[in-house]
């Protein structure tokens, strides 16, 4: 649990780049990866985000050798390891179903790895013992899985995939099988455990909150290639595509229109927008807007509110207007108490950028 | 139900022990272990049993497990073969595997060693269907993959996480196989070779309280061990002291 325990699993792993470069893989008519590239960088923990099928555990897999690209290199350390047995490249895997052996128990699981690697009994018994107490289950070493809670079962995954002193960490949504509490306990553990080692991870999840709360970098994925990589603030507050802006956090989509030299015009306020394409003035847009840009006020206007729901610091209102239909705003819990359903209400927006889209 | 399989058995064992005059007596029995041929006839089924059920494992092990892990949808279709020696007439297999190791040398085409070898493909129906099942209760392909990111090649992961898994399946199918050659007579018999069956039927046909004893043992003992075996099957992983091996 201590800074020293971890100081002494940590070897000599100064943590390694990995780069992912124009990888193809096709499953039949689906591809799976269109043309990926990814860069890691050492140390870091960058959390692969996406909708369900885009590819984010065929990538992984690649990473691991568990499934071959059709085309495109894997560079970790500067060398391609396409081509080299998943057995020989030293990297730790935790995955989504719990995957420790039934037959062996806990300090057995974590000790296969090193024994494997023929190191002595002692040896790998002391290093066990020391990873199940980095993860803090020391006592529970003589368990078996079945004997386990869920969320120890992949602490113990966790512990028997570092024991090998992987140079990369993957994990492959190691969270989803737990329910809420544990998953916020053992997210901040695997982060607290990743900056310790100075391990390069790649965590993939299809969870936008794990993502942005757990990882130095984001990378969205959609339909097999990359579509914004780059720090959680900078994907949630500038989303490079609408893709993006509408698959991280809540996002309203209001109708609006050009009104000529970057700026849109939206539920009657103005609003500059980020260009993407020229568009001719006039033209009707969709403008993506957070629910927390929007301040809805009482004051004796043509919007109502029609529901109200408390989220815990925040409560999420939603308002119906004439211009906007349906739009959601997130507001601070106090203020939300003067705006009960059937409130007559202006909606402000909060002066931001904003990214627009062709209405469908 | 249970009278389905109960009454025969308690008939068979009624007759066997029938003496003359309606009295009833444990002479069969004595008759049995008195029987010189007894042992020697054992010895050579338990040899082909033995023979059998390695093969078996060394065949259907890495086969079932393949198939489990890269073959999935194929699963079926492997399924149906393995049923195949149910519907094909056993003279035909006979004739089949005399095609095949026409050539082979007599130290296999001459001894009872061949038999061993129609009976692999006579207990695949039974050693298949036991291995998938054990196969299917496991999450293999993940286990398979942990422990090849954790550095152990193919033999490693075969030996010490895919084997100690299905170890019941194996023991399972060993088991049925097992009781299949003891109970075996017209391969062997169409082979002319004398096996513990074929020397059953022959005896029976002189002393038939005798024989009819004997199968009644026969049946006991691989209940017996089948009971056994679901037993062990049954406890819960760890706890299983009876084929824990502590590593
Ligand atoms: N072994 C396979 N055979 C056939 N198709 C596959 C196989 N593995 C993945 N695919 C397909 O490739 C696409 C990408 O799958 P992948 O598992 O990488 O998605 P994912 O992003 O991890 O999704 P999820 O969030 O649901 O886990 C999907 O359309 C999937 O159906
Ligand atoms: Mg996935």
């Amino acid at each position: 649990m201590t800074a020293v325990t971890a100081r002494a699993v940590r070897q000599q792993q100064a943590g390694t780049p990995v780069e992912l470069l124009g990888l193809r893989r096709r499953y039949g008519a689906v591809n799976a990866l269109d043309g990926l590239d990814l860069t890691l960088v050492p140390g870091e923990l960058l959390a692969l985000l996406g909708p369900s099928g885009c590819g984010k555990t065929t990538a992984l897999r690649i990473l691991a050798g568990l499934e071959q690209p059709d085309a495109g290199r894997v560079l970790v350390a500067g060398q391609d390891v396409v081509g080299l047995p998943a057995h020989r490249r030293e990297m730790g895997m935790v995955f989504q179903q719990y995957s420790l052996f039934p037959n062996m128990t806990a300090r057995d699981n974590v000790a296969f790895g090193p024994r494997v690697r023929k190191q002595p009994a002692s040896e790998r018994r002391r290093r066990a013992d020391e990873l199940l107490e980095l993860v803090g289950l020391g006592s529970h070493g003589d368990r078996y899985p079945h004997q386990l809670s869920g969320g120890q079962q992949q602490r113990v995954a966790l512990a028997r995939a570092l024991a090998v002193s992987p140079r990369v960490l993957l994990l492959d949504e190691p969270l989803s099988a737990l329910d809420a509490q544990v998953r916020a306990q053992l997210r901040e553990e695997i982060r607290r455990l990743q900056r310790e080692l100075g391990i390069t991870t790649l965590f993939v999840t299809h969870d936008q909150e794990e993502a942005l709360s757990l990882a130095d970098r984001v990378g969205v994925m959609r339909a097999g290639r990359l579509e914004q990589l780059g720090p959680p603030e900078q994907v949630y507050h500038a989303p490079a595509t609408p893709f993006v802006a509408e698959f991280v956090g809540a996002m309203n989509r209001i109708p609006g229109r050009v009104v000529g030299d970057g700026h849109v015009e939206v539920l009657g306020q103005r609003l500059e927008y980020a260009v993407d394409r020229l568009r001719s003035p006039g033209a009707p847009v969709e403008v993506l807007i957070r629910p927390e840009a929007v301040l809805p006020v009482p004051a004796d206007a043509a919007a109502t509110v029609v529901s109200r729901s408390f989220l815990g610091p925040v409560t999420r209102i939603s308002v119906s207007s004439p211009q906007g239909g349906l739009v959601l705003a997130d507001v601070s819990s106090v203020e939300a108490a003067a705006l009960a359903p059937g409130t007559a209400v202006a909606v402000q927006l909060r002066r931001h950028p904003v990214l627009v889209r062709d209405p469908r | 139900m249970g009278a389905y399989f109960l009454v025969p058995v308690a008939a068979a064992l009624e007759f066997a022990l029938r003496g003359p005059n309606g009295t009833h007596s444990l002479a069969a029995f004595r008759d049995i272990a008195a029987q010189p041929e007894l042992v020697p006839m054992l010895t050579v089924s338990l040899r082909i049993a033995l023979g059998t059920l390695l093969i078996t494992v060394a065949l259907m092990v890495p086969t079932v497990v393949w198939v489990h892990l890269r073959l999935p949808r194929l699963r079926p279709l492997v399924e149906a073969l393995s049923l195949l020696p149910l519907v094909v007439p056993v003279v035909v297999l006979v004739v089949g595997v005399l095609t095949a190791f026409a050539d082979a040398p007599n130290l296999i085409k001459g001894t009872p060693a061949i038999l061993a070898l129609e009976y692999v493909a006579l207990a695949m129906p039974f050693s298949y269907r036991a291995l998938d099942a054990g196969v299917s209760a496991v999450r293999l392909p993940t286990l398979v993959e942990a422990a090849r990111s954790l550095g152990a090649n193919w033999p490693t992961v075969l030996l010490r996480v895919v084997v100690p898994n299905i170890r019941t399946a194996i023991v399972g199918s060993a088991l049925l196989t097992t009781a299949l050659v003891l109970g075996e007579f017209t391969m062997a018999s169409l082979m002319l070779f004398d096996t513990f069956p074929t020397w059953m039927v022959r005896v029976g046909q002189q002393q038939a309280g005798v024989a009819v004893g004997l199968s009644v043992l026969v049946l006991l003992t691989s209940w017996a061990l089948l009971l056994a075996l679901s037993i062990a099957a049954g406890r819960p992983r760890g706890a299983t002291s009876l084929f824990r091996r502590s590593s």
